[in-house]
């Protein structure tokens, strides 16, 4: 019998394996045609075919995401230090900010493109824009909902507003701002994607695009399982980094998700 | 020479909303334990805020130590019922947080950080902390958290100590524990101290002068000096001009609750 912990450890790898076989059943089983939705062993078979390129492809997109995202993760910092630690920068700054997320950035590229051309840099943009919005909100919620009274105990020491930045706001923040990077790092992949299928001629992105112009089903999806995979990946380091970093909020087992 | 005074002060939160203390004049002695009793909202927290100088006071005037309160205090301790322990902070660490913005310990902390550790680590001993230096607060008990929060309080030897409700949210055994604590860290060296607080053998037990303030808005209506000899033991609790003392305090407060 599995003891409770091993099971909580498997459980991920059960899933994907569970839904390797239903997907292979399925497509094999209906005898569904490769050009509408390849088997699994049908996108394991391309992804090995095409290995080098995808692994280029995927380099790109990888770098283009990191450079968005560190880009995003700086500006956010900055941004959400501004707004959470001063009312009035946040009620000028809060409707824009709102706006602005809400405006589909694959509506955006277009016009990147236009400033910038073809290539890297729309994806870098666009991967920045989509990203650095959790980031400001976590921070500044972390900053803003810093107990008074704790602020009143180091005011009273006579500490200034950039002491009890440094000394608590921040030191506060950090668990919301990590709890944004694993949110950020998988929207900033979106982006880029997004951006390489619009206009570029490297990255996932455009492999997608291309391989499904030409009908080639099965390397779409393989496209598709390394950006997942890729997600995955940083996903986890950043989850890693956080419990490196701030334990001291994450004492419940559970709640070190 | 008063260490503290109040003139005539009234405080609105926002101009143009009720006074949440009005008209209140008191005076308090360099070293003297005062304590401030009286039913929830009466402003108790107010006075507090006014003495320290995180609160300007709409009318009348706060004077600490001959000069008229402008801002922030510097030499002044705090500690709430909540203990606000930094929880990503040792309790050493907690304990060293005033001595990294107050000065003159600020500016000299990177030459001495042994000796001032060293302060703290003994003043973590005085209160029964010895060997909790590097636990996290988290791991400490709410009656330990509370001990740390107080040397927190006292690590750069202020000269006034504000406890608000410091002992509020404790179960009655630790509570009088560490009124016993306070007591002793008070009569060594001592400092002024303004305690609010709800318990009036707390109040009693601890203070010099114990003033009953009114409902909201806040006035003080009564001032009573408690004649208890020192150093007290927790046995005075249980004597008769201790239960006087207590019983009379409680008159004044039911009267104001039926007013």
């Amino acid at each position: 019998m599995l003891s409770q912990k091993t099971l909580i450890r498997l459980a991920p790898w059960l899933v994907i394996l569970a839904l390797g076989l239903i997907w292979e059943a399925v497509v094999v089983g209906f005898q569904v045609p490769e050009f509408l939705f390849p088997s699994l062993s049908a996108v394991w078979r391309s992804t090995l075919t095409h290995w080098d390129p995808i692994m280029m492809h995927a380099t790109q997109t990888f770098l283009t995401t990191l450079a968005g995202f560190g880009i995003a993760v700086v500006v956010g910092l900055v941004l959400g230090a501004a707004v959470g630690s001063s009312p009035v920068i946040y009620k000028a700054l809060y409707p824009l900010l709102v706006g602005f997320n809400s405006i589909p950035k694959v509506a955006f590229v277009p016009v990147l493109v236009v400033w910038f051309g073809i290539g890297t840099i729309p994806a870098i943009l666009t991967a920045f824009l989509i990203s650095f919005f959790p980031v400001v909100v976590n921070v500044a919620t972390g900053l803003a909902t810093l107990e008074p009274e704790l602020e009143d105990v180091l005011r009273s020491l006579g500490a200034s507003r950039f002491d009890i930045l440094k000394k608590v706001g921040l030191p506060r923040a950090m668990p919301y701002f990590f709890a944004s990077l694993k949110v950020a790092i998988t929207l900033a992949f979106v982006g880029s994607v997004i951006s390489e299928t619009v206009a570029s001629n490297l990255g996932i992105g455009y492999l997608m695009m291309a391989a499904s112009s030409s009908m080639d089903m099965a390397l779409v999806f393989a496209g598709l399982i390394v950006i997942g995979i890729m997600g995955v990946v940083m996903y986890e380091l950043f989850a890693f980094a956080e419990r490196r970093l701030t334990g001291w909020a994450h004492r419940n087992p559970n709640g070190a998700l | 020479m008063d260490f503290v005074r109040f003139e005539n002060v009234s405080l609105a939160y926002q101009p143009g909303s009720p006074f949440a203390i009005e008209d209140v004049s008191l005076s308090i002695r360099e070293n003297e334990f005062i304590s401030l009793v009286g039913p929830s909202g009466c402003g108790k927290s107010t006075v507090m805020k006014l003495v320290t100088g995180l609160k300007p006071p709409s009318k009348g005037y706060v004077y600490v130590d001959g000069r008229e309160v402008g801002g922030p205090q510097k030499c002044v301790g705090m500690a709430f019922q909540a203990s606000n322990l930094l929880p990503w902070r040792t309790t050493l660490q907690n304990v060293m947080l005033p001595m990294e913005i107050v000065e003159p310990y600020r500016s000299t902390l990177r030459a001495k950080r042994a000796e001032y550790e060293e302060q703290a680590r003994a003043l973590l001993k005085r209160v029964g902390l010895a060997g909790f230096e590097n636990k996290f607060p988290w791991e400490l008990s709410g009656g330990m958290q509370q001990r740390a929060s107080i040397c927190r309080a006292l690590i750069h030897k202020p000269r006034l100590l504000m406890l608000d409700e410091p002992f509020g949210a404790l179960d009655a055994f630790t509570r009088e524990e560490l009124w016993c604590m306070v007591r002793d860290l008070w009569q060594e060296e001592p400092f002024t101290v303004v305690l609010v607080t709800h318990d009036l053998r707390e109040a009693v037990f601890l203070a010099d002068t114990v003033y009953v303030m009114s409902k909201r808005p806040g006035r003080i209506l009564v001032k009573r000096e408690i004649d208890l000899p020192r150093p007290r033991d927790l046995e005075v609790t249980y004597t008769e001009p201790f239960a006087a003392y207590v019983h009379e305090l409680r008159e004044h407060i039911g009267h104001i609750r039926e007013s």
